[in-house]
Formats: structure tokens, sequence, C-alpha cells
């Protein structure tokens, strides 16, 4: 493949980040949106590009169960799903970030039923953010890519050695057409490099017992609190990683991703794909003298906190979108974490907590005008409102 | 096929000091199955289900195992199992696993984690043609949280979900045909046989490792605790459940069934094997004549069916 330019939907891009990565074992289920993620990866393996063991599992759960198979034994394993596959395989998430294996698993971010709705929301990854996976969320489908690459060098680093999810929005950005660039195949091998698993099964002369019985006294607490010390430490660790794939393929890596926010009055705080939208109304606003700016985090577990907080220092008021509820919770989940880390930074200007975009609804673009003339006004009051669902009347 | 003193200098996969209970059919299940593969051919690596056996020989920081042991949850001990061997196809295919060595893959499941939660698991792995053996530790009932029923509780037999009382007689249903229901999955060698039986336990689970692909054992591994039963009667009880007709011996080989007769001066009638066993004791009070007689018609009529599917197979 060339560096040029071509047009590419998230799907394909994270199926050729996985085809370059070539893991050794894919054990995967086909669900909306993430089905072509699959498609083009069994054609990859039908057409010999690639020397992965196709799983081609009865579900989810054993999508899972059979990643963890794997990687227990050493390989390198990936795999993708979605909303009702992700619901399905929850079981097997702490389990693989319990067991402490590298698994990198790309996730179409879907809504979750009832009703039934297979459009974008964060319902399914939000529902997961406790499974002690680290958290990508791409915004356009060549950050899916890029993602994808810097995930398993993430997960296999000796001090991390956990699962990565790496989510991209449904439709959005799984299907929707870009402008992207595929690095060539050699320079992705070179930075993801050989895999050396630490203690693998398939080792029979050093015989090991993974997922052992760990009922007695703070033995489970122990491994708790080692799991909080790994995925705190890959905050650096991503960052690394990041900015020596940026180095080489030109394009930024941050963990947060800031638009405007050195001198903006109003700061939107949000996930994935509609942070697109949230920039381009800010820039039409700057042009008419409203200093607005955007706040994106790339990463959500680990939670960069601190970075957010301090892009959001200065602003006067700040909006978070969440494309998912948390229901009776104060706020959505992305807004739970930012006003608790705006918190422990000290800004104290006035929040808003906006649900946007579920099942797919649109965010448009004046919705995102309307956001930031409403901080003007919450500035002015001095104080944080009530969650607001975005362009669904009462 | 190993004689019992080849068998005896073997390696034993699972070490003395686990704490399984005493007379446990799942430790015998287990250790007669490894000291079938044979040392000078192949590794062995083990997935378990959660059970009994697996908490019981994997309390961290200890393991009873001498082979390389992997635990996911309770139902998918069949995907887990086909993820490691994948991931063996993978990485010989890429040279970082040297060609010839050779690695069987074994997975343990009590029936509560292959017969129910782990069914689907299970047919999966069997569908998609790895080269695993999955074995089935049978004990009636899910004996770790307390001996709850299964679907492979026998008919009749109490259990804590399947209460007697005025209104019913332990459990109503007949219990699943697994066997039959694996042997459906077309693959090369299914058998089903008891930890009583250590020949023909050892012989088939050598058939079952030496195919190449998947294959399935459901073996018949009593549980004192649940079984209401004397822990020394463990051999004994299973002797009973062949010779009453209640477990036939039997297998498939390339779809050819075959039932191991029990012989005239062996037979025994389905009381013998239901009276040691306090979970049947309610059969043999007034008013439970008709389920009895029920429970003798079933046995009957499963005998009748495998005589079937080794008459239709006969030619294969």
């Amino acid at each position: 493949m060339s560096k040029e330019a071509f047009s590419a939907t998230g799907n394909q891009m994270v199926a050729n980040a996985m085809r370059q990565v070539d893991p050794d074992v894919m054990a995967a289920y086909p669900i909306t949106p993430q089905t072509t993620i699959v498609e083009t990866y069994a054609k990859f393996v039908a057409d010999g590009k690639v020397n992965t063991e196709f799983v081609t599992v009865e579900s989810e759960h054993s999508a899972m169960s059979a990643c963890i198979g794997a990687a227990a034994a050493g390989a390198r394993v990936a795999t993708a799903t979605s909303s009702q596959g992700l619901a399905y395989m929850w079981e097997e998430l702490p389990i693989a970030a319990g067991m402490r294996l590298p698994i990198v698993m790309a996730n179409a971010n879907r809504t979750i039923s009832a009703p039934i709705n297979i459009h974008c929301d964060h319902s399914d990854i939000m529902g997961v953010r406790d499974a002690g996976w680290i958290m990508f969320f791409a915004e356009t489908a060549q950050e899916a890519y890029d993602n994808t690459v810097i995930s398993f060098k993430v997960a296999e680093d000796p001090n991390v050695l956990l699962p990565v999810i790496t989510a991209l929005d449904g439709f959005t950005t799984t299907h929707a057409m870009e402008r992207c660039v595929l690095e060539e195949d050699q320079t992705v091998k070179d930075f993801v490099g050989e895999y050396t698993p630490l203690y693998p099964l398939l080792d029979t002369d050093n015989p090991v017992s993974h997922g052992n019985f760990a009922n007695i006294g703070n033995m489970y607490m122990r491994t708790k609190m080692a799991h909080r010390r790994a995925i705190e430490g890959a905050a650096e660790i991503i960052e690394k990683y990041g900015k020596e794939w940026a180095a080489i393929v030109g394009r930024e890596f941050d963990l947060v991703d800031t638009w405007g926010t050195e001198d903006a009055d109003y700061i939107i705080v949000t996930v994935g794909s509609c942070a697109g939208n949230a920039r381009y109304a800010a820039r039409l606003l700057r042009e008419q003298g409203v200093k607005c700016g955007v706040v994106r985090p790339r990463v959500f577990r680990p939670f960069p906190g601190k970075q957010i907080a301090e892009a959001c220092k200065n602003a006067k008021a700040i909006a978070i979108l969440d494309r998912s509820d948390s229901m009776g919770a104060c706020e959505g989940p992305v807004a739970m974490e930012t006003k608790s880390a705006l918190m422990d930074g000290g800004v104290t200007a006035p929040v808003t907590s906006y649900i946007v975009g579920l099942g797919g609804a649109d965010i448009t673009l004046d919705q995102m005008k309307q956001v930031y003339a409403e901080l003007e006004q919450r500035a002015e009051a001095g104080k944080n409102s009530e969650l607001i669902y975005l362009g669904i009347e009462e | 096929m190993a004689n019992i003193k080849e068998l005896s200098t073997r390696r034993e996969g699972l070490a003395p000091g686990h704490r399984l209970c005493g007379g446990c059919g799942a430790a015998i299940a287990v250790r007669q199955v490894l000291l079938s593969a044979d040392p000078e051919k192949y590794d062995v690596v083990v997935g378990n289900a959660t059970g009994c056996l697996e908490v019981s020989t994997s309390i961290f920081p200890y393991s009873s195992w001498n082979v390389p042991w992997v635990h996911n949850a309770f139902e998918n001990a069949g995907a887990t199992t086909s993820g490691v061997e994948a991931a063996f196809k993978a990485l010989q295919r890429s040279g970082k696993i040297p060609a010839d060595k050779k690695i069987k893959f074994v997975a343990f499941g009590g029936d509560g984690g292959t017969y129910d939660i782990g069914l689907q698991s299970l047919s999966g792995a069997m569908e998609r043609g790895h080269d695993l053996v999955y074995v089935c530790y049978d004990n009636g009932a899910y004996m770790n949280t307390g001996i709850q029923r299964s679907s492979a509780t026998p008919k009749g037999a109490w259990a804590t979900t399947a209460e007697v009382g005025k209104c019913q007689l332990g459990k109503p249903q007949v219990r699943k045909d697994l066997t039959s229901i694996m042997a459906a999955h077309g693959i090369k060698y299914c058998a089903q046989t008891t930890v009583g039986h250590w020949t023909d336990l050892t012989k088939k689970a050598e058939k079952a490792i030496e195919v190449d692909g998947p294959a399935f054992l459901n073996i018949l591994a009593p549980c004192p605790r649940g079984w209401r039963l004397a822990s020394d009667m463990t051999a004994e009880i299973c002797r009973l459940a062949v010779n009453s007709k209640f477990w036939p011996l039997f297998e498939i080989e390339n779809g050819k069934w075959t039932l191991t007769p029990v012989r005239e001066k062996n037979a025994v009638p389905l009381e013998d094997f239901l009276k040691p066993q306090g979970r049947f004791k309610h059969l043999f009070k007034p008013g439970s004549e008709a389920l009895l007689q029920e429970m003798k018609d079933d046995v009957e009529a499963y005998w009748k069916y495998l005589e079937g599917r080794v008459e239709g197979s006969k030619d294969l």
C-alpha cells in the first residue's frame, strides 16, 4: 500500500491495522455496525494475507473466552464487537483484564436495547468502563486506525499487560468514507514489533496455572491494587507510544485533544465523533468574537482528568456532552468523571451536562451553537445547570 | 493401550494435596484421563470450567496442576480451550513453536458447566473442529454450589432445587442425553464411561486423545456429598450404575455406535443403584411406586434407543 491518502471507512481502517499487525489469533462474532471489520478480516484470511488463526465463534461470549484462552496461551490476540455483543461478553471483560491479558478489541459504538436500535451512541462502551480495560475513543477513521496500532504496543508493554478497547462511533466513523492514510505494512510491523508473552501456557516445560482461585485473605484485593497501579501508570506509556507513532506518521497524539482552549471562555467536553461538530461550531462562533473551545479525551481509561482540568482552567462555563446516560445518576459518565476531575483541579466554572445523540439521534451544528449560547447564560448565572436532553422536548 | 503398570509410571497431571472431597469422582476422572495421554507422544494443556475441580485445585498461591492449566469462567471451557488450541496452531505456523511439538488440549467441566450453562460454548468448539478433548465429569447436579439440580440430574433424584415434598418427589424431568447431542456434531470420537471402570475409561480417553480433532468424553463421576453416599462407595456405585443400565457404557467412533453389554451375571435391578444413595431415599417410601416404575421404563427405553443406534450404524 502506498502512503497516499485514499477513501476508506473506519471499519476498513481498523481491519487493515489489524492485518498489518497480523495477530496470531482473532476470535470474533459479527454484529452491526462492526460486521465489516470481521468480514474484511475474513477475506484477508482467505487470501492468505495474514497468518492469523481466525476462530469463527458462535457468540461474543465465546469470542472473548477464546481470546482469553489464546492470550493466556501466549498469542497476540485481537477481536472486535459492538453493542449487544459487548454486553453479552461483559462477564469476560473483567476476566481478561484481571488475568492481565493484552487483548486488543475494536468496538463499534452502538446503543443498547431496548428499544432495539442499531445506531451510534456510547451506551455499550460506557457500560464496560469499569471492566479494567484501557479505552481509546477515536474521532475519525484515521484515528481509529492509529489508535488500533498504538493499542497493541500499549497492551503488551510489560508494565501494562492489560487489554485495550479501541472504540469508534458506529456508522458515523465505522461506515462513513473519509480521507485516510494507510501506513506501509512494514512501518506498522516495525512499530509493534514481536510479542514475547511472559507466562505462556504453551511453554509446556514450565507449566503455569492461569485463572486461579484467589479466595483467601486479601489476595483478591492485592490483585486489584496491582491492576489499578498498572492502569494509572499506563497513561504515561500510552502517551509515550502515541507520540512515537505520531513522530513516524506525522499525525499528532495527545491523551486529550484540545482546540482553542488557551483563551476559550466557553468549552465543550466530549468524546468521539461529535467533537468535530463542536469544533466547527466553535470556529464559526469565534469569527463572531465568541471565544469557544473543545476538549476531547482520546483516552477514557485511564481517565486523563488532570489534562482535562488543565485545558478547562480558564473557562467561564463548561458543557459536557454525553452520548449515553447513567440512569438515575446525576449525569452521564463523561460528565461524572469530568466534574470530578475539574473539582480536583480547582476549576470552578459552572458546568452543564447534556445528553446528546442517543440511538443515532442527529447532533447538529445548530445544537452545538445552542450549547455555546447556553454556556454564555450559565457563565452569567454562575451556577451549574440541571441535566439537559439536547434536542428533545419535554 | 497402556496397561496399569505403564499407567502407574506416567506423569501425574494432578498433584496430591488438592482440596477435593474424599471419594470425589472428579479427581479420579482427571487423573485417569491425563494418565491416558502418552507423555512420550504428547504434552498436555488443560482448560477448566468453574466448579468443584477448579476451586479445589487452584487456590492461590497454590496449584495442584503439573501441566499448564487455564481457568476462565463457568460456561466457557469449550471456547477458552479452543482459543488455546488456536494459538498453538498459529504459533506453530509462524515458526514460534517447533513444527514437531505435539500438544493435546483437554477441557474439564462438570455437568453444570457442560450440559447446561456451557452447552453453547462446547457445541461451538466441537463444530469448529478444534483438536481438543472435552471431558465432562458428570456428578449429576451443581455440587459446587450445594447440590442444585442440573439437566444431568436423574429423574426422581432429590436436589436442593428439586425438593422432595408432598407435591413433588425430586426432579420431575428425565436427564438430558448429552453424549448423543455431542455425537450429533459428527465428531470423530465420543464416549460415555465412569470413574469406576478404569480400563474402559483409559481406553476411551486414549482414543479421544489420539483423534485429530474434537472428541468428547462423558464420565460418570460420583459425588459422595451430593449423592448422600459413603465416600468409599465411589467405584462401586459406578459399577451399579452400569450394571443396572442406568449409565450405559458406549462409544461412537466415526459415526459407529458400540454399546458395552451388561453380562447376565452382573445385571442388577435399578434399585441396587438407587438404594445406597440418600438422594433417592424417598423413592422407597409408599407413594413413589409409580415414579420408580417410570424411572425403570426410562432406563429400558434408553437402552433400546442405544441398541437402535448400534444397529443403525453397524455397517459404517
